[in-house]
């Protein structure tokens, strides 16, 4: 199995709120791979495809979010959605 | 010509809310299905919660296609889509469905954690979410308890135990009637229906009335005939026709209101919106007595922002052209619930947080609709009231918090002024003690004072008779009106009563001077008013 890592700083202006929670749990549901979603690099990790979770880290505006991944597009995964924060959740899906 | 599906027509008395007749087929609602107190196996409560989200997901999803390009709408809805697809959310209550708990308690105790912890956040804008978490528990809730959102075809007849005025008023009833099991002629649902011109009939048995029967629903007399001969139809295909006529010819009377000897009267109209405007010439009304902001509030999946508010009262005194509009605060709980911000389960509501309140309690809710007024207040004759005061001080506050208002919108730089505050009479320590009040002017709601003076629910059919304006009633009107009088300040009524041509002539006895009623009552009151000779010697 595939074991990737990826971090992003995130400058939305009201942080992880409910629109990016919408965009980025759909994203990160579109992969097979188990996701998870941090606020340091331990942890603690929470399913990225869980809007109930990842609106609970309550991530305020310049954090830095932590991903991790596990599965077959486990790569793929972490890249579309470090893409997704780093461009301010602008993906116009 | 008779075939085997005809049936003898059959007459079904009930009580008359609003007047008209209505011809066509009958559409049943179906009653709640879900029963808590019922005793059901783990396994069906499970697959109720199921159907349940299933229903809500469906429902919003579609909301979000109609949303369209309202960016707003459609970001929060995605957010409750996103919600009740997540098992995060939904697992806890399954696993204590499994636990031997009932499908409602068990969902509204999983969510309602989730919402104690948006309530707890320190951010101001995860606090705000709470509401759409309670919005999506309630819609969710609705469906466990069968009130799905059916939807009623145009020209039917509905027969129903109960509707909530924001099914009233999602619904299009041109051609159409309504039949309650429950409900009165002084509900809100009664007051919308004789506003909208919708006849409608309440204290009706609707168990026995079977979907899609032809019917005919006589809203002057209160009864329900099924299945009509052709004569029947006849009949009342001449009346509906003869009632329009005369709708029209009482419509474009104008002019002022007199009594026989001469006296000026003044008659506004209560209304619930523009719509109703619509058709309306302000030259044919000394003003808007009541304007209910309620309907502004119900049926909606977030409370209306100040903006909304502001550009509909300014348009309502823009229609009104220098005549008077008087708007009164939100007067949510009662029998008008609001998502996300009446509470659920008040055990005695009309003696609960309600009115003023409710406003007092929801101060973030209550300074936007200020603000809304105040800004509306400079481009016309606005006048505001409090609903549901009860003592002096919470008048007081208000008129505290509307000063705050003003300054607050001077400093921003934005026109506003502070209208006359006057308050609504209807509880009766208040119409006791109006010499307390420092109200600029008065409005009595006869409805609610009624029912508190006579400690009768007005919802209650068999307490129809206690429930009516009896010689207290009229003592407390005539106290308030000769305050009102003393002190130079204005009393009106903008109950039921005001509209009751019979009691025209009661009113006007004790002083009154100012009535404020529903469009079609225009008519038959200004003839009463003509009629008076004054009082009986």
């Amino acid at each position: 199995m595939n074991k990737v890592r990826a971090s992003v700083l995130m400058r939305h202006e009201v942080g992880l709120h409910a629109r990016p929670s919408v965009k980025l749990t759909k994203l990160a549901k579109a992969f097979e791979s188990r996701i998870d979603l941090g606020l340091s690099p331990d942890g603690p990790w929470v399913d990225a495809k869980s809007i109930v979770k990842v609106m609970a880290t309550k991530a305020p505006k310049d954090s830095t979010i932590y991903f991790r991944a596990e599965g077959t597009d486990a790569k793929a995964a972490l890249e579309a959605l470090v893409t997704l924060v780093d461009g301010d959740f602008q993906d116009g899906r | 010509m008779d075939d085997r599906t005809h049936r003898p027509a059959r007459r079904i008395e009930g009580k008359s809310a609003a007047p008209g007749i209505a011809l066509g087929p009958l559409v049943r609602l179906t009653p709640a299905k879900y029963d808590a107190r019922q005793h059901r196996s783990a396994a069906e409560e499970h697959q109720a919660l199921v159907d349940a989200l299933a229903a809500s997901q469906a429902h919003l999803i579609s909301l979000a296609h109609e949303a369209g390009d309202d960016d707003e709408a459609e970001a929060i809805l995605a957010f409750q889509i996103a919600l009740v697809e997540d098992d995060n959310l939904t697992a806890p209550a399954f696993a204590s469905i499994a636990g031997g708990e009932v499908a409602n308690r068990a969902w509204s105790a999983a969510i309602d954690s989730e919402i104690a912890s948006y309530d707890g956040a320190s951010d101001p804008y995860f606090r705000a979410r709470a509401s759409d978490l309670r919005d999506l528990r309630d819609r969710v809730l609705r469906h466990l308890a069968g009130e799905t959102d059916q939807t009623v075809p145009v020209g039917a007849i509905v027969a129903a135990d109960d509707m909530p005025p924001s099914m009233f008023l999602a619904t299009d009833w041109r051609g159409g009637g309504l039949v309650l099991r429950r409900g009165s002629p002084s509900s809100h649902v009664a007051i919308l229906a004789r506003s909208r011109g919708v006849p409608m009939i309440v204290g009706v048995d609707v168990d026995h009335l079977e979907n899609g029967r032809g019917a005919l629903l006589d809203g002057d007399a209160g009864f329900l005939i099924v299945d009509p001969d052709t004569d029947m139809k006849a009949n009342y295909c001449q009346r509906r026709a003869e009632q329009s006529e005369v709708r029209q010819a009482v419509a474009s009377f104008s002019g002022p209101a007199l009594t026989a000897t001469g006296e000026l009267v003044r008659v506004m109209i209560n209304v619930t919106g523009l719509a109703e405007l619509e058709d309306l010439d302000p030259a044919h009304v000394d003003g808007i007595g009541l304007m209910r902001t309620e309907f502004l509030f119900q049926g909606r999946e977030k409370l209306p922002t100040e903006e909304e508010q502001y550009q509909i009262y300014r348009r309502m005194v823009e229609w009104a052209a220098g005549k008077p509009v008087t708007i009164r605060t939100l007067d949510a709980g009662g029998d008008k619930p609001i998502t996300g911000l009446t509470q659920a389960g008040d055990i005695n509501p009309f003696l609960g947080v309600r009115g003023v309140r409710l406003s007092l309690r929801h101060l973030d809710v209550f300074r936007l609709q200020l603000r809304a007024l105040a800004r509306a207040a400079v481009a016309g004759n606005l006048k505001v009231m409090i609903p549901m005061v009860t003592v002096p001080e919470e008048l007081d506050r208000c008129r505290a918090l509307f000063e705050q208002a003003v300054e607050e919108l001077r400093r921003e730089g934005r026109e506003a002024q502070l209208p006359p505050l006057g308050m609504m009479v209807e509880v009766p320590a208040a119409a006791l003690t109006i010499e307390d009040f420092s109200a600029d002017f008065f409005s009595i709601g006869s409805n609610d004072l009624i029912q508190y003076v006579a400690a009768a629910s007005r919802d209650e059919p068999q307490l129809a008779d206690l429930a009516r304006p009896s010689r207290a009633v009229f003592s407390l009107i005539g106290h308030v009106v000769n305050h009102g009088d003393r002190s130079g300040r204005e009393t009106s009524l903008c109950g039921d009563l005001a509209g009751d041509p019979g009691q025209v002539a009661a009113l006007l006895d004790q002083g009154l001077r100012t009535f404020s009623v529903t469009p079609g009552a225009l008519g038959p009151v200004r003839a009463a008013i003509a009629r008076y000779l004054g009082p009986a010697a």
